[in-house]
């Protein structure tokens, strides 16, 4: 028998507002539809009314945890756009946070995988682990998630000497923890039993349906921006793209915790060999018109920003694509003819952020047939027609006590 | 004096108030070495050491509002937690607990240990229905998994309880204790049935990795989704009493039973079960939860072979003996 079963907009495995429409034949997911549009935030709009330096920080509020990646990416846009060349101990620096970022943000996500999975001790020992690298941040930035490190021509805060040693001591203890997690996500049973094999992407697919992050590095493709379009200091920088063949959630996890040692290791290179001088230089006001897309490689894969100048202080039009929206389109292919305890793992493989993602809300009308278009007030009123027919006497609500 | 015993077997030990304490005492227990493992500290405020903090639970969810979903069916939805905290109530009169030496107690006849295992897993049957008559999506689906799940755990455990029935040569759970105490060697023949006596009971129990029927992260609350407030309650002291008997019944079949009489008796009854519960929560720390064809085929696969070879090393040693 086949059922349809609508998990969200509110579910405890979902951690932001997100409808999955599934069609169900007993515990295989045969159809499945994302339905998006409940966090709508007009952030594109807002930032046509602001200038450019508010701008920095409209932008580092579209997502809580890549929020460096979206200023940053930015931040390089408008540089560009100035034809302002950035001071280079503000570029090792940016790239330090971004670095650090990616570190808490992947293990985050190793936190969410291991919730979802049902393994909550490996939940508690990373966001344990994930605390290190937040009060790290806080101690550079004086903030835990909106960093504000970025201004045109390099960055707001200088790394002194102190910090720099106390990060690197830091590593040293986070590299033997992932070391223990790369270990623990190759050999516990239950949990290699639940990721793998699960959500199944293959190369071909990943390709056509335009995955981006681990996602896509998963499937077995080397494609990396930090790489293949470097920006910031990445291009002075020894690293390999992290990637696995399994093409499942046990390869995005497992290519998760490669990029988390490969972080490290940019890092420790970015901090002993942080060059002297300004970590800022001045930068214009106004910007002459002209048009730029800015790529960044985000914790969840490829972000980019195209901005449009019209030779005012403010931006005529910017356009955000978080990596989340690229992914969509693989997570419904990898859902279907999984499992239903698979869903949760699925969705979070892609690491999502939905609020990022919405943009845009177009209201169908019903014409799939599967759903109405009410409005405020006639929501209202059929709530008002349902509760006066029930009769609050015979229902006896009192108080247990 | 006659009477008396009955009634306070009944009430007091080890019937309910006994039960009640010490299954909310247990539940403290286990949630604290479960974050202790995770490197949490665990409950900490209410009593000492959070040592209320179970307690504190179930009288916050007694006070909070009951709500019956409009299409369920009322009169099973309200009975169903009343029925199972009774079911498994049952259950632990017939616990050999208050025995002096071989002198068997009121209630204890042979063939008990079935009894005890059938009513432990009457629960099973009741949280399905539970589920089925929620009329929601999520609870019927945890009440499907609940009997799915039964297929797997309930024969290895039936067979790895059945193993040391057989070298004891007596189904009556004193008589298996009383055999134990005689011949502690022979209790290290049994060390494969109980290991997976424990598994099974990890699973019976619904707890990580076999906490498939209400996986919050895929059906919600499962089987239990619409329950709340004071049935809700019953449900979670439910489980928790049934930790304590089926500790208690691996206590009482594998590791000897509780000798000595009422107070020697009561220590051992503590000491065994928590060493139970703490392998129990040992296990639910060390995994991730699995899925549900995965839980068939494992116990398929592994348990239930187990168990049969169990009970072939029991009947080898048995024929050797005699």
């Amino acid at each position: 028998m086949e059922y349809k079963v609508s998990l969200g907009p509110q579910h405890p495995a979902l951690h932001e507002a997100v409808s999955l429409r599934m069609t169900l034949d007993g515990e295989v997911i045969r159809d499945a539809d994302l339905k998006l549009g409940y966090s709508h935030r007009g952030i594109e709009k807002l930032a046509e009314e602001r200038s450019y330096i508010q701008n920095i920080y409209l932008t580092e509020r579209i997502c809580g945890i890549c929020s460096h990646s979206h200023t940053t990416c930015f931040t390089q846009g408008v540089e560009q756009l100035m034809e302002l060349v950035p001071a280079r101990r503000g570029l090792y620096i940016r790239t330090i946070i971004a670095e650090l970022e990616r570190v808490h943000s992947h293990l985050l996500w190793l936190g969410v995988a291991g919730q979802e999975a049902g393994f909550e001790s490996f939940f508690m020992y990373t966001w344990r682990d994930r605390e290190v690298i937040m009060d790290i941040l806080e101690w550079i930035s004086g903030n835990r998630v909106h960093y504000a490190m970025n201004i045109f021509g390099g960055v707001r805060r200088d790394i002194d000497e102190l910090q720099r040693k106390k990060i690197l001591d830091s590593l040293e203890l986070l590299k033997k923890r992932t070391d223990y997690y790369l270990n623990l996500a190759a050999s516990e049973p239950t949990f290699v039993g639940r990721l793998a094999g699960v959500g199944k992407l293959s190369r071909e697919d990943a390709i056509a349906l335009c995955a981006v992050g681990p996602t896509l590095r998963a499937s077995g493709i080397a494609s990396d921006v930090r790489r293949d379009d470097p920006y910031a200091v990445y291009s002075e920088m020894p690293f390999e793209v992290a990637t696995a063949d399994s093409c499942d959630v046990l390869g995005r996890a497992v290519v998760r915790i490669k990029e988390l040692i490969s972080s490290y290791a940019m890092l420790e290179f970015l901090l002993k060999n942080l060059p002297e001088g300004p970590f800022k230089v001045k930068a214009p006001r106004k910007v002459k018109p002209n048009e730029v897309y800015s790529r960044y490689e985000a914790p969840r894969g490829e972000n980019v920003h195209y901005i449009k100048s019209n030779g005012s202080d403010k931006p005529e039009r910017l356009k955000v694509r978080a990596p989340t929206l690229a992914n969509y389109a693989a997570t419904i292919a990898m859902l279907k003819n999984g499992f239903i305890a698979d869903i949760p793992l699925i969705f979070a493989a892609i690491d999502p952020c939905i609020c990022c993602a919405e943009r845009l809300v177009q209201l169908d009308d019903g014409r799939r047939g599967d759903s109405r278009v009410l409005s405020f007030s006639q929501l209202r009123a059929m709530a008002n027609e349902r509760a006066k027919k029930i009769d609050f006497k015979k229902r006896k609500i009192a108080w247990p006590f | 004096m006659a009477i008396l015993k009955p009634i306070l077997y009944i009430l007091v030990y080890p019937g309910l108030l006994f039960l009640m304490v010490y299954s909310t005492f247990c539940e403290w227990f286990d949630r604290k070495l479960y974050a202790r493992m995770q490197n949490r500290i665990g409950p900490l405020h209410t009593g000492r050491a959070g040592i209320l903090q179970p307690v504190a639970d179930i009288i916050k969810l007694f006070a909070k509002e009951d709500i019956v979903p409009e299409q369920a069916d009322k009169r099973m939805f309200s009975a169903l937690p009343v029925f199972a905290l009774a079911i498994v109530c049952t259950a632990a009169l017939y616990l050999p607990v208050w025995h002096y030496g071989a002198a068997p107690s009121f209630i204890s006849f042979p063939g008990d240990l079935i009894v005890v295992v059938y009513l432990l897993s009457l629960p099973t049957l009741i949280f399905f229905l539970a589920g089925w008559h929620s009329t929601n999506y999520f609870s019927a689906i945890g009440g499907v998994r609940v009997l799915t799940m039964l297929f797997g755990y309930e024969i290895p455990l039936l067979l790895a309880l059945l193993s040391p029935a057989v070298l004891a040569g007596s189904w009556r759970l004193v008589e298996i204790a009383v055999f134990y105490q005689n011949h502690p060697l022979l209790m290290l023949a049994n060390v494969i049935g109980f290991f997976i006596a424990v598994i099974c009971l990890q699973a019976k129990l619904e707890r990580v990795p076999f906490d498939i029927p209400h996986a919050e992260t895929e059906i919600v609350g499962g089987q239990f989704t619409e329950y709340s407030g004071k049935k809700l309650a019953f449900f979670r002291l439910l489980g928790d009493i049934e930790m304590v008997v089926g500790a208690g019944l691996i206590a009482a079949v594998f590791l000897g039973g509780f000798p000595g009489g009422l107070l020697p008796g009561l220590a051992w009854f503590i000491v065994k079960t928590l060493f139970i519960i703490f392998l129990l929560a040992a296990l639910r720390a060390a995994t991730s939860r699995i899925r549900i064809d995965q839980m068939i085929s494992f116990s398929w696969r592994w348990l239930a072979p187990l168990a049969v070879l169990q009970l072939f090393i029991v009947i080898i040693i048995k024929g050797s003996a005699s």
